[in-house]
């Protein structure tokens, strides 16, 4: 990166560690808690999506629709994570495969399973076997992003179809009086007031799907922590230009206050949202803030 | 004879349209010499050299992936990448789930590294790397098996006393314990593997065919006895 890292054995000091952390492979770290925030940027909003559909058909009056929400909650909120993100992963990229293989090769022959194999036509390979490396990255991650959705989605069904009902029966009564249809009173009276009963366990689980990002690597994206236990391993003078030792509780450290500063920002951040939620609720925090001023 | 031209020169191009299909090769990245990512974060070793070459001699366009160890055959059998090349012996356990090309590098006694070397290999607590030929070598034995996920952490465990020694191939232990007064290589080595080949799926014959000329080829002609020993891998062919 510098003009002076031509020959880090010769340096020392700040200058050594000023070449040491813009190594390339530091960059790749640098570049992987931007990995991380997008995955959080992307797979919240579309968790929180998931979860409103999800409480919404649990408490449909249809009864398939209302079993398909409830099996999902139960479902997915009982299997443990990590065998989810092990096994749900890979049955679905074979889904994939599978499908565009009997689309796009009927005249193939050959079964599918060949032993423990997995064999598609070259055609149906997703991504195409052909594609340079970063479209299979977005590929790997995409299917992270739709994993940790269905995941912190089938959670997030469960708290906002807790806050649903905790909305109180007399707002409900009330619409209906006022001639309201059950579909009218649901989107103006249950859902702008069920937000304040949500709050406090979506942003339970924001905490949780921001320590959960490491499960990344599982799935084959690079992330913090993967960057983290590499670099912080010792290294010997023949592989490196930047010999050292186990310095692996440095890096995760530095993880440590990562997370600790975007924990505390996010409260920080939820606090607010909390406080204009409550604003004219019939709840205590809504009394309190009516109060306040006189 | 334009036509004619012009349709080897369209044959020509449907040929190398074929070869455009990328060859995915899949390697741990964290066993020096063999495969390990070098300062400016791409794979490097042993294995980066010798894959880029069988590469060039097959004619097949190469991309490298990383994968953790453990679930390095899983992802190789569902096709996430073609060619599983991370210094993995052949073995008949391994030989059944997927096929290895012939050996690259000759069976290689494994080593011990332990703190002092007065440690009683044969009943203290032995660390190897999880599904290695060295943890089911030691799990064989009468010592304690401690595995962990990654070989760094199984040289972290005989530095913190977590271990007496640790197992691995000689070729990984050796620049470790030159540069660590702490540790030592113990005379004692284990006679395991049958040699590192390049694993395959097992219905893709045509390209474990392919592989394996090259691999004959670089044989032949030396090349990879030299790759050998400029990496220091061991005994050469």
């Amino acid at each position: 990166m510098f003009s002076y890292c031509t020959d880090p054995n010769a340096l020392s000091g700040l200058t050594w560690l000023s070449c040491y952390l813009t190594t390339g492979k530091h960059m790749a770290f640098y570049f992987s808690f931007g990995t991380v925030l997008l995955l959080l940027a992307i797979t919240a909003p579309v968790a929180l999506l998931f979860g409103f559909f999800g409480a919404s058909a649990a408490r449909s009056h249809i009864l398939p629709l209302r079993w398909f929400g409830k099996t999902y909650i139960a479902l997915v909120r009982g299997v443990p994570d990590i065998a989810f993100f092990l096994f749900f992963v890979i049955a679905l990229d074979q889904m994939i495969e599978w499908t565009r293989h009997k689309i796009l090769c009927p005249e193939w022959t050959e079964p599918v399973r060949q032993g423990n194999d997995f064999v598609v036509c070259q055609a149906a390979k997703m991504p195409l076997g052909s594609a340079p490396q970063w479209v299979h990255e977005t590929y790997g991650f995409t299917l992270a992003v739709f994993t940790f959705a269905i995941v912190f989605g089938a959670f997030a069904a469960n708290v906002m179809f807790g806050a649903m009902r905790a909305v109180p029966r007399a707002q409900m009564e009330t619409a209906e009086a006022y001639g309201m249809t059950r579909r009218q009173a649901f989107r103006r009276i249950l859902v702008p007031q069920m937000w304040v009963y949500a709050l406090p366990g979506l942003g339970n689980l924001w905490m949780v799907l921001i320590k959960a990002t490491p499960l990344l690597f599982l799935l084959g994206v690079e992330d913090i922590v993967y960057w983290a236990r590499e670099m912080g391993g010792s290294k010997t003078s023949k592989f490196t230009e930047y010999p050292h030792g186990d310095w692996r509780m440095w890096y995760f450290f530095a993880l440590l206050v990562f997370y600790l500063c975007f924990t505390r920002i996010s409260e920080i951040f939820l606090e607010r949202v909390m406080k204009r939620l409550t604003k004219g609720q019939a709840t205590t925090g809504g009394e309190a803030q009516r109060k306040a001023p006189a | 004879m334009n036509k004619l031209l012009l349709t080897t020169a369209a044959l020509a191009l449907s040929a190398s349209f074929a070869m455009a299909e990328t060859t995915r090769l899949g390697t741990e990245g964290a066993y020096p010499p063999y495969n390990f990512i070098n300062d400016s974060g791409e794979v490097d070793g042993f294995e980066r050299e010798l894959g880029d070459e069988l590469c060039k001699r097959a004619k097949l366009t190469c991309e490298w992936v990383t994968n953790d160890w453990d679930s390095i055959i899983p992802n190789l059998v569902s096709g996430n990448y073609d060619v599983i090349i991370a210094g993995m012996s052949i073995t008949d356990e391994r030989d059944e789930v997927i096929d290895f090309t012939q050996n690259y590098t000759q069976p290689d006694p494994s080593g011990y590294l332990a703190a002092s070397a007065d440690v009683d290999i044969k009943n203290g607590v032995i660390a190897a790397q999880t599904g290695t030929i060295q943890a089911s070598f030691v799990a064989s034995t009468g010592a304690t098996l401690v595995e962990f996920a990654t070989p760094e952490e199984t040289i972290a465990a005989v530095r913190n006393g977590e271990a007496d020694a640790v197992l691995a191939d000689k070729a990984y232990l050796g620049p470790v314990a030159d540069e660590d007064d702490g540790l030592v290589l113990l005379e004692q080595e284990e006679l395991i593997g049958g040699g590192v080949g390049l694993g395959i799926r097992e219905s893709d014959g045509e390209l474990k065919a392919t592989l394996d000329a090259a691999i004959q080829s670089m044989k032949d002609d030396g090349s990879l006895n030299a790759m050998i020993e400029k990496w220091e891998i061991g005994v050469k062919f």
